[in-house]
């Protein structure tokens, strides 16, 4: 259970997040969805202590994360980065070890684990372990990384658009792995992304963010049925145009 | 070419210990310091601006610059010390510039992964902006080793043995060989410590074992010998032998090497010599005690030590005075003159002697304005000169400061008119070049004389009684023979010496 409590942070004058109040639950994957300079990645980097906030707190089952050091607090927090992150100069396996190891964990605990990881995340560990991240193509570098992500055994996931800049099938493939694995732990993740299809596929929950403001979150059923503003009808109804866009192409091609 | 490949084990050994020592130092200060500097940006400015400073000295003047500095200090200033201090300070950044440069350039996605996966700081720095970093460390080190080496060859002047043994000797005595030997071995030199470098980076990235170990094995070994060969000396330091030093020019290798022999052959004592030492170094060092015996000019000492320009002008009481000179302020006694001047002099073209009627200075008088003056290093902010210049009222058409061994091939080739020379160079009488008489007596006399350190005058009178012995005994011209032996001839000095050394008997 995570809960954000009005929750500002400003750079300067900017206003970047503002007055933000959400709570996600156990074991479900909240969406955050907005445009770039939505304050969406801030949320992320202010859970996990990267950015502190300027008012507001943040809560992980009941603690407030101001009163653990960030080093402890980030190490039972798993995080995907955007840009990957992965460490050029560490093989695959120690950067899926890298938080057990700063944890203290036994060479021989960390060896099997990592195996079990890289199996996890669709990887074979024979064959990756012992290369370095950029002999991996993109889709597997990724894979990589949640990988590390889940490596100390965390409850709660951190992703900041992580499958964004890759290509659509590996995108799909990636998504789908991600929400079983999601699944069979029950993480609870906050997952950032600006692609409305993703977001109806993993979200449990939707929150959708406009220049640092909440506009609106609920199941995706909710944001298709009961658009609070003509910005979420907008937004929600993309989806549901590509598709009716898709399906004309289809049928024009099998008659 | 031999006598010269049988100093190179002493040479080399000697050079590996500034480089080595120097490297070690600098990179000791400069890492933590570089690392310090990506951390806290308000370091950066002053410290790269000063370490850049330091590096746009040229190397010869940051070594030679050490001497006073550290005598101001009341340390060792000649020979070891000031070297060691010299090459460190100039080692420092290539290192810290490229350290600094090294971590600050790491992804900064990076960083805040590291962040991200929950590490501290110190852990920030070690698991990752240093490994990532080290190429660019790596090669920091590397320029600071090539260059080190380098600039090592510059620390013979300051007393402290190189490969530049064979480098300034060899100019001043026109060996080429010498000088060839002195740079192949410290480019050798250069390429075997930057490769043993880039063999250890390429094993750590690449992780091969093998590699690292080897690489490592040879620079431990390397460092070990150099640590042995540091610390022998000072165990038995109790039986030193006499050093013998010299100045930067041929005659005062000959000299020295006589002085050499001749005390080895008369008390058995063991002496070593340090040659190509700075003029005033020659001096500060035997005050000091960091070198026992060299033969210097009674007309040098008399201007730079005494700082007079006018008194007794005869030979015999100029060395009176400066013996009494000496033994009070310095507690240096003066064993022997060796019985020839060496003094400056201002020299001509025979031919142009004999059309202008030129046979003393005031001759020059009504030419010099249509005539080009060459001098050495030293001899345009000399007294004499400005004595000369006051007394004669001599007005070149230009003046140009050379290396004296290249101001005989200037003369001849007609590239300046007038030089300095000194009166006991065989290459006067070599050349055809005529003396011009000081007829109004402005330049001092310039007796060869040997001084002893106050440690060789109070504990050594056997060593005394031999050079006494030598009072005397080398006349202009035998001096003028033995230096265009080694001059003109190509003739190792010790060989000279030793032949002269053989005949005294």
């Amino acid at each position: 259970m995570i809960q954000l409590k009005r929750l500002t942070k400003c750079y300067g004058q900017d206003e970047v997040v503002s007055d933000l109040t959400l709570a996600v639950s156990t074991g479900e994957i909240l969406v955050v969805l907005g445009g770039s300079g939505s304050g969406k990645t801030t949320i992320l980097k202010m859970i996990n202590r990267l950015v502190e906030p300027t008012t507001g707190t943040i809560q992980i089952n009941g603690t407030d994360t101001s009163t653990i050091p960030p080093h402890q607090l980030r190490r039972q927090i798993g995080y995907v980065f955007q840009q990957v992150g992965l460490f050029p100069h560490m093989t695959v396996s120690e950067n899926v070890a890298v938080t057990p190891s700063l944890l203290g964990w036994k060479p021989t605990r960390i060896r099997d684990l990592v195996d079990e990881l890289l199996e996890l995340v669709e990887l074979n560990p024979t064959l990756v372990r012992n290369k370095k991240p950029d002999e991996l193509s993109g889709g597997q570098q990724q894979r990589v990384g949640v990988a590390r992500a889940l490596a100390a055994g965390p409850e709660v996931m951190l992703l900041d658009e992580p499958f964004g800049a890759l290509d659509p099938l590996t995108r799909g493939r990636l998504q789908e792995s991600f929400k079983t694995i999601q699944h069979e732990i029950g993480l609870t993740a906050v997952f950032v992304t600006h692609d409305m299809v993703e977001a109806l596929m993993l979200g449990d929950r939707i929150a959708i963010m406009h220049s640092g403001k909440l506009i609106q979150s609920g199941t995706p059923r909710e944001l298709l049925t009961q658009p609070a503003t003509d910005y979420v009808k907008d937004l929600m109804s993309t989806p549901r145009r590509q598709a009716a866009i898709v399906s004309k192409l289809a049928n024009e091609l099998t008659t | 070419m031999r006598e010269q490949l049988v100093l190179l084990p002493e040479y080399l050994t000697a050079h590996l210990q500034l480089t080595l020592l120097a490297l070690l130092l600098s990179t000791v200060v400069s890492l933590p310091l570089g690392v310090a500097i990506a951390r806290f940006r308000w370091l950066e400015s002053p410290t790269l601006a000063l370490a850049g400073i330091i590096q746009t000295v040229p190397g010869l003047a940051l070594l030679a610059v050490m001497v006073p500095l550290l005598a101001a200090m009341n340390l060792p200033s000649i020979g070891f010390l000031p070297a060691i201090v010299g090459l460190t300070l100039y080692g420092l950044f290539p290192i810290l510039r490229n350290t600094v440069t090294g971590i600050r350039s790491v992804d900064s996605a990076l960083k805040e992964a590291a962040r991200g996966v929950g590490m501290t700081p110190m852990q920030q720095l070690w698991r990752v902006e240093i490994p990532l970093a080290l190429p660019m460390i790596v090669a920091g080190l590397r320029t600071a080793t090539v260059w080190l080496v380098g600039i090592t060859t510059l620390s013979t002047p300051i007393g402290a043995t190189s490969l530049g043994n064979y480098i300034f000797s060899g100019l001043q005595t026109r060996n080429y060989s010498s000088v060839l030997i002195g740079c192949v071995a410290a480019g050798g030199l250069a390429l075997l410590l930057d490769g043993m470098i880039r063999l250890l980076e390429i094993g750590i990235s690449a992780r091969r074992r093998g590699q690292v170990l080897t690489s490592l094995a040879i620079m431990t070994s390397l460092c070990i010998y150099v640590g042995i060969t540091l610390i022998a000396p000072v165990t038995n330091a109790g039986t030193r032998p006499l050093v013998i030093g010299s100045k930067t020019f041929t005659e005062q290798y000959v000299l020295s090497s006589i002085l050499a022999q001749w005390i080895e052959k008369e008390t058995s004592r063991p002496t070593t010599l340090m040659q190509s030492l700075g003029s005033s170094v020659a001096f500060d060092a035997l005050t000091t005690g960091e070198i026992d015996l060299y033969v210097d000019y009674s007309g040098t000492l008399w201007v730079n030590e005494m700082h007079r320009d006018t008194g007794p002008s005869t030979r015999r009481e100029i060395l009176n005075a400066l013996r009494q000179f000496l033994d009070d302020e310095h507690n240096i006694s003066m064993p022997a003159a060796l019985g020839f001047e060496n003094a400056y002099a201002l020299a001509v073209r025979g031919n142009d002697a004999t059309r202008l009627t030129l046979r003393q200075i005031s001759d020059l008088r009504a030419y010099a304005a249509t005539l080009v003056l060459g001098g050495d290093y030293e001899f345009f902010v000399r007294p004499e000169w400005t004595a000369i210049q006051d007394a004669y009222g001599l007005e070149f058409k230009r003046l140009r400061t050379m290396d004296s061994t290249l101001m005989y091939q200037a003369i001849v080739q007609e590239n300046v008119d007038v030089i300095s020379a000194f009166s006991s160079d065989g290459r006067v009488a070599a050349y055809d070049l005529t003396l011009l008489e000081d007829d109004l007596d402005v330049i001092p006399p310039y007796d060869a004389i040997v001084l002893a350190s106050p440690r060789v005058t109070q504990e050594y009178p056997d060593v005394i009684q031999a050079v006494a012995r030598l009072d005397g005994s080398i006349n202009a011209d035998r001096m003028r023979t033995m230096n265009l032996a080694v001059d003109e001839m190509g003739e190792h000095p010790s060989l000279v010496a030793e032949r002269f050394v053989r005949a005294l008997r």
